[in-house]
């Protein structure tokens, strides 16, 4: 794995460092701040080792939409210019991330993952692309996704799918595909990535790597092009607990401009991931969470994991949640909804594509061909789906149920969170599946995110982690740790303890397994 | 002209029907942002100068609740008697107009900040008609489209449209009665005083200047006929943007005499848009409403609830002016004048400007004769509000002030008011500058009364003998000498001095 020196950082001549460009790429996020800060490593030459990466595997892996290696070298200069003229950094000062496509970035392409914002350059930096920014961390570019954050494989990209670095052959998850595969194939140490219905926590799990849910209205969500506002959520994705946390720590907290953001002090995430512990905890297993369509590997590393807690001082309570088996359906109806809405602005107008504007249409002409051309059918689908949902006669019946499920999932997590202080379950029923395979089945596509929507519809908080390779294919397990609305230190400390207790049984990180690119 | 077109007198059309109005009226409030955003408000500037990422509906951004939008929509419910929801949402209204950049007015639905109220308007006969009120809730106003190339300014036969998005976003306030029973021939004036009776409201409240003629405040008023004697409704018509009061009450007259042609000839209402025209006081067919229009309301997720607690909405109750009716029998009786004097000084929108000469130091009635006088006329001739003139009240309260010390006579007043409203200064730079004060030198005055009764000898003597009324065209002869910078009665009583008549 130290062939990459053929890159641009060999030609570099400062520093006294003597790791090489694949050494950094594998570092973690904790591990660069470190060495930036200590002056082991600069910003650029850390920058650079990545982008170095991207060009040498992304072709293979299609994470990046767009790299924005000006940016990420300018920002990078920056970092070491602070740290020369003395000035204290921040702790993921220097530290690259890849950013989905879906915040905007002023300036810079953000597409969504459809052709229908080919072009666009927003005039406008979202808050969490601003405290990016603000942390020092820099913005590598784009990462690819399901087109509007819909679906779970990122094969629904008007850009073209994303390979799993697992086997190439095989979706990395989605909708933030291209975030989870960047992390896995060693291009990032850090991800950002939103979750609707388990956008981040589905495709972590399937690339093993770690992706955090925050608690609704944890992270700002302006500047994020919406699909359910009601459920969208943005979040940290990374190859550890701890760098998940740093990550989190540094886009969280309260914006003004977004109102359903919280007005309280984010939890202590950092210090509960550096404080892992599960003794005397109350650790709940939902037993809606297993059966039909659940994988025997899966279901199989899940049960070693419940032991393993069990075998780290947890107290293991069995849960009882009916209401969770009307998940997928209601959310089936309020995630299209309000994606019918949200999406209602893209006609040719203001911004983005323009189709048929020759002269003689009419703007309502413009606006169809448009959304013909630049809409992907799983768009149309859910913007139908959503239209009738809410029409008048059966807005009670669909949009309506849904809202009355929604509150009876809240009120079973509540009961839960009386008996214990976190849930466990398999993130995905599935490791990943090949490309293709379900592209032409929705219903199939949606039970992929099975065990992530009751999350998204209580609001509360959730991540996945690695807990092993499914036997049967090799392929990584997501293990989902979910906690009550704005506990999210919780997540960290249960995932930094049974991340500690695997890479001691494992003899090293889930992801040193993968196949090198 | 159709034969829809037909219209059965008025008169007629209610000795069959029995009209039923519901009125909608819409009101820009004055706030310095727009209801979701901090874009400014201010009127006529730069196309799209006033714009921002949340207004115009750009990918990812969102929405904030402006608090004076909420506070401004509670006064009015209070001040229009409803019940202030304790807990509110807003709703998203989707469909489709190029000029509404989300493609959704961000508005309330079923869950109205005030709801279940009432106000009571004055007739022109002092009589109170009392409308109820529905609901009163909040929304955000569109950007505004200009089509190119046609003849009409509307949209068919343009050859472009230009789109200004300063207006999107921009506070509104709907308020909704409910169907206005029982006023019969007088439902066309209870629907222009009802507007007029709430633009005042809204101005006394302070929460906008509710300019119709600037779009401020506008009204739809929605009519149906029923035969006497039924219960239930006819079908309605909806004529949008009736922007006077005059307007509102042609529209509602309009739309009595043009249902009853309908209903007459057997035919049925359709229930439709309709467009008025100032010029004929016409209306013309817009847009079939048929039950396939569905906004596909629902609750806006990017916003959170509004509850207002119970102590606040208490203290803005407290603090509500007197509201305008009452206000107005306080002032008419103190300034004595009649029910239909008052309703012509509310309808020239001289309230205020009356008082505030007041307060400057006119007498009542001296404010009233030139605001409701001269000032009325100029601004009628100019085609501005009276409040639009350059002139003060407190300019207005000097002139009052240089009449009553007779260093001005009313003929010379006006020539002051007329100076000051060309910019040539204040009254006392106007009398000034234009030499307008009262020959008041007896000598010189006396000199022009002999120079008068000798010049017309003949109605001298008439005087002499005893006929005083003859005295009239002797001082008219003095006011032309001195072109009229004398004070008349005191030219009336020399002459009847000299010529040793008892006035």
């Amino acid at each position: 794995m130290t062939d990459h020196s053929k890159s641009d950082h060999s030609a570099s001549d400062h520093s006294a460092s003597d790791i090489s460009t694949s050494d950094i790429t594998r570092l973690t996020a904790a591990g660069i701040a470190e060495r930036i800060a200590s002056g082991d490593l600069t910003a650029v030459e850390v920058t650079e080792a990545h982008l170095a990466r991207i060009e040498a595997v992304d072709e293979k892996i299609n994470a990046f939409l767009h790299v924005d290696r000006e940016g990420a070298l300018a920002q990078a200069r920056a970092v070491d210019e602070k740290r020369a003229a003395g000035e204290p950094l921040g702790p993921l000062a220097g530290v690259p991330v890849a950013l989905k496509d879906i915040f905007t970035t002023e300036g810079v392409p953000t597409t969504v993952g459809s052709k229908i914002l080919e072009g666009w350059l927003p005039p406008y930096d979202a808050t969490l692309t601003k405290r990016l920014k603000a942390a020092d961390v820099v913005i590598l570019g784009k990462t690819n996704m399901d087109e509007f954050a819909m679906g779970s494989s990122t094969e629904n990209s008007a850009y073209g799918p994303t390979a799993n670095p697992w086997d190439l052959t095989r979706v990395p998850g989605g909708s933030g595909g291209g975030s989870s595969a960047s992390l896995a194939s060693y291009q990032a140490p850090l991800a950002i990535g939103t979750d609707t219905g388990g956008s981040i926590r589905q495709p972590a799990a399937l690339t093993g790597t770690v992706g955090v849910k925050p608690t609704y209205g944890g992270v700002s969500r302006y500047g994020m092009v919406a699909f359910s506002s009601s459920l969208d959520q943005g979040g940290p994705c990374a190859r550890t607990v701890l760098d998940a946390a740093l990550l989190h720590e540094a886009i969280a907290g309260h914006d003004p401009l977004d109102s359903t953001s919280i007005d309280a002090p984010v939890p202590p995430v950092v210090e509960a991931a550096r404080n892992g512990s599960v003794a005397g905890m109350r650790v709940g297993v939902v037993k809606q969470f297993r059966g039909e369509g659940y994988q025997a590997g899966v279901v199989q590393r899940f049960d070693e994991s419940v032991e393993l807690l069990r075998g780290l001082g947890a107290e293991i309570v069995e849960l009882d949640c009916p209401s969770f088996d009307l998940g997928l359906a209601a959310y089936y109806l309020i995630a299209p909804s309000e994606c019918s809405s949200n999406l209602a602005r893209f006609d040719a107008m203001r911004y983005g594509l323009r189709v048929g504007d020759d002269g003689t249409r009419s703007a309502e002409d413009v606006t169809a061909l448009t959304r013909e051309a630049g809409f992907g059918d799983e768009v149309k689908r859910r913007i139908i789906l959503g239209t009738y949902a809410l029409s008048s006669g059966y807005y009670d019946a669909y949009y309506g149920s849904a809202q009355k499920v929604r509150t009876l999932i809240t009120r079973d997590f509540e009961k839960a969170f009386e008996q214990v202080d976190v849930i466990v379950s398999p993130t995905t029923p599935t490791t990943a599946f090949p490309i293709g395979e379900r592209a032409d089945d929705p219903m199939a596509m949606y039970l992929a995110d099975l065990c992530t929507i009751p999350t998204n519809l209580a609001g509360n908080a959730a991540m996945s982690l690695p807990c092993g390779l499914a036997p049967e294919d090799g392929l990584p397990v997501g293990l989902q740790i979910i906690a009550p609305a704005m506990k999210d230190d919780r997540l960290y400390k249960v995932g930094a303890a049974v991340e500690a207790a695997f890479v001691e049984k494992w003899g090293h990180p889930l992801l040193e397994e993968a196949p090198s690119l | 002209m159709t034969a829809t077109m037909s219209l059965v007198p008025f008169e007629d059309a209610l000795a069959t029907y029995d009209p039923v109005m519901g009125l909608e009226v819409h009101v820009e409030l004055g706030t310095k942002t727009k209801m979701f955003c901090g874009c400014s408000t201010e009127l006529g500037a730069e196309p799209n100068s006033q714009t921002c990422p949340t207004c115009l509906g750009m990918p990812g951004s969102l929405p904030v609740v402006n608090a004076i939008g909420v506070e401004s929509a509670i006064k009015i419910g209070l001040a229009l008697n409803c019940e202030i929801a304790e807990w509110c949402r807003f709703a998203r209204k989707n469909y489709f107009y190029p000029d509404m950049p989300k493609n959704f007015q961000t508005s309330q639905y079923d869950e109205p900040i005030a709801f279940n109220g009432h106000l009571d308007v004055q007739m022109e006969d002092g009589e109170i008609f009392r409308v109820e009120i529905e609901r009163a809730h909040m929304e955000e106003d569109t950007g505004k489209s200009l089509h190119v190339g046609g003849a009409t300014g509307r949209i068919h036969g343009a050859s472009h449209s230009l789109l200004d998005y300063n207006r999107a976003g921009i506070p509104l306030i709907e308020i909704v009665t409910k169907p206005i029973e029982g006023a019969g021939a007088r439902a066309p004036e209870v629907a222009k005083a009802y507007v007029a009776e709430l633009r005042e409201l809204i101005k006394a409240l302070g929460v906008s200047e509710a300019r119709m003629e600037m779009g401020q405040m506008r009204c739809d008023v929605n009519l149906s006929l029923r035969p006497h004697g039924r219960a239930e409704f006819g079908t309605r018509s909806e004529t949008k943007n009736v922007n006077s009061l005059r307007s509102v009450e042609r529209a509602a007259r309009f739309e009595i005499q043009r249902h009853a042609a309908v209903l007459d000839g057997g035919g049925t209402i359709l229930q439709e848009t309709r467009h008025f025209h100032e010029e004929d006081g016409s209306t013309t067919s817009g847009r079939i409403k048929d039950n396939a229009e569905d906004y596909r309301y629902f609750p806006e997720p990017d916003l959170v609830p509004v509850a207002p607690a119970r102590e606040w909405v208490e203290e803005l109750r407290a603090g509500l002016p007197e509201l305008p009716r009452v206000r107005r029998n306080r002032l008419r009786e103190e300034w004595g004048v009649s029910e239909h004097d008052m309703q012509s000084i509310l309808n020239a929108g001289a309230i205020d400007l009356i008082v505030a000469t007041i307060e400057a130091g006119a007498p009542a009635d001296q404010a009233r004769k030139w605001w409701m006088g001269e000032l009325a006329r100029h601004a009628n001739e100019s085609g501005r509000a009276l409040d639009e003139q350059p002139i003060t009240p407190a300019q207005v309260a000097r002139i009052a002030a240089l009449v009553a010390a007779g260093d001005l006579n009313d003929k010379l007043a006006r020539q002051v008011i007329e100076g000051v409203l060309a910019g040539e200064g204040d009254p006392d730079t106007v009398v000034d500058k234009r030499g307008l004060k009262v020959v008041s030198d007896e000598g010189a005055l006396g000199t022009a009364v002999d120079e008068a009764i000798a010049a017309n000898a003949a109605v001298a003597d008439k005087i002499r003998a005893g006929k005083v009324a003859a005295a009239g065209a002797l001082v008219g002869a003095v006011m032309k000498a001195t072109r009229g910078q004398a004070d008349a009665a005191r030219v009336r009583e020399l002459i009847l001095e000299k010529l040793g008549a008892e006035g």
